[in-house]
């Protein structure tokens, strides 16, 4: 292929195909980015914006962690308007048994070297006095970070086009394979690799990735400042996150910096249409008010929904596509992809230019689902 | 005959006749109900509900709609929040 216009195409101008736009141009690569709709249009800025650590796995903890070390990296170079706020997270015990996994956690983070507190009952109300009484107490992580997703694309969107990649936008992509890219006008790209990271629609150009779209709503409320201060999840959110087939509804809220309090999260599955649904909106709204009885009282100003990319094992897929020697994948990032588009972009382009990556890849290949499949 | 009503708008007392809406009575005090996010004073624009610009802190609860609420004696309307 040596007619290629370009050494990389990346199909996705969410945040993780911009990660990747930036670190592809950061090893002196030319690449053109190429989206239907604008930067960060998708999932992006549907979701909450969260850079948190995670232990569902042990290789969800080590993209999560990776990830944000390399966004506190980034932290001095962030623009304003990014709105990266270092509010920690608070994982909430509701009970007893849930006060056992505060634990757990506490230990398993520890050995990582990752940061944490356990909170008693007192120090947790003394921290988030809005907080219902009953609870028995919580872990709170300090590193985790709030930050407004649609302008952290934009800025890794706009580092990249400094650093000479291309962008395109308005472009609707019919076809990749076999080096190219075709558009729904009929015009063709040209380069080495395609990227594929167009999220929960990256199924529509690769047929065989096994990725659902996974619906989500969230509320944001009018400017409570004061009123939250940590970005707080039940620890039930796990049981709820787990679930790999029916609706769900967790306790997540996140203080931002105007003083709106962002209020979430359902998951749906076989949820195609991106009407809010009023009836697992009402549900996560009930989940919201039993642990913040004064949400309850607050207006909201605007409901939305979005859809996530969710793979079998929770996993994202990174790496090169099976089918197609020139297509690579970046997607099947979940409710995580703000967290680890950074680390994706450097575990990709290491695959790419053969680099030693700072993890191990193995547990984001996207040939591991083929390889369950012949064990199956 | 209507009788008074006595709020305190930004803890200073304003007396309107009763079924004076809590917008009215910011008004008469010579304050603006709210600061928009670009620092600029508002109030009362629609009088109706609908264009939130009259939100205040009624009672110590914010972003009440004050066109849509009554006076009541003792009340405490905080625009300075």
């Amino acid at each position: 292929m040596n007619n290629a216009a370009y050494d990389g195409a990346i199909v996705g101008a969410g945040i993780v195909g911009a990660a990747c736009a930036d670190e592809f141009a950061r090893r002196g690569m030319h690449v053109v980015v190429v989206d239907r709709d604008f930067v960060g249009s998708g999932a992006t800025a549907a979701g909450m914006g969260h850079i948190v650590v995670m232990d569902d796995s042990e290789a969800q903890f080590a993209l999560t962690r990776y990830s944000q070390q390399l966004w506190q990296e980034l932290r001095r170079e962030l623009p304003d308007d990014v709105e990266y706020e270092q509010c920690g997270t608070v994982w909430v015990a509701a009970d007893e048994e849930e006060l056992m996994q505060v634990r757990r956690k506490r230990d398993y983070y520890g050995n990582w070297g990752v940061p944490t507190e356990v909170l008693d009952s007192g120090r947790l109300k003394l921290l988030e006095p809005n907080l219902c009484e009953a609870m028995a107490g919580g872990l709170l992580v300090p590193e985790d970070v709030v930050l407004y997703p649609p302008c952290a694309a934009g800025f890794l969107m706009k580092r990249a086009q400094e650093r000479g990649a291309e962008l395109r936008i308005g472009a609707s992509v019919v076809q990749i394979g076999q080096g190219r890219i075709l558009l729904n006008d009929g015009r063709e790209i040209r380069a080495e690799i395609i990227v594929n990271a167009a999220g929960a629609f990256a199924p529509e150009l690769t047929p065989g990735i096994e990725i659902v779209k996974r619906k989500g709503q969230l509320v944001i409320t009018d400017r409570y400042p004061g009123f939250l201060r940590h970005q707080l999840v039940e620890l039930g959110y796990l049981k709820s996150a787990h679930s790999v087939s029916s609706d769900s509804v967790a306790f997540n809220v996140q203080p931002r910096r105007t003083g709106q309090i962002l209020i979430g999260s359902s998951r749906q599955y076989g949820a195609e249409n991106k009407d809010v649904d009023s009836s697992i909106l009402g549900r996560m709204l009930r989940r919201a008010q039993q642990f913040m009885p004064g949400l309850g009282a607050m207006s909201a100003v605007r409901t939305w929904t979005g859809f996530r990319a969710a793979t079998p094992d929770k996993l994202p897929l990174i790496g090169p596509w099976p089918g197609d020697k020139s297509v690579f994948l970046a997607t099947g990032h979940e409710g995580l992809g703000i967290t680890t588009s950074l680390g994706t972009a450097r575990i990709l382009v290491d695959q790419v230019t053969g680099a030693k990556t700072a993890i191990p890849i193995e547990p984001y290949l996207p040939s591991r689902a083929a390889r369950e499949h012949l064990h199956a | 005959m209507l009788s008074d009503v006595t709020v305190m708008v930004n803890g200073r007392p304003v007396t309107v006749p009763s079924g004076t809406t809590v917008a009215i009575a910011v008004v008469i005090a010579g304050q603006a109900c709210r600061t928009s996010v670009n620092r600029e004073p508002r109030g009362p624009l629609c009088g109706m509900g609908i264009c939130f610009e009259c939100r205040a802190a009624v009672n110590g609860q914010p972003h009440c709609r004050s066109c849509q609420m009554l006076c009541e004696p003792g009340m405490e309307v905080r625009t300075d929040e």
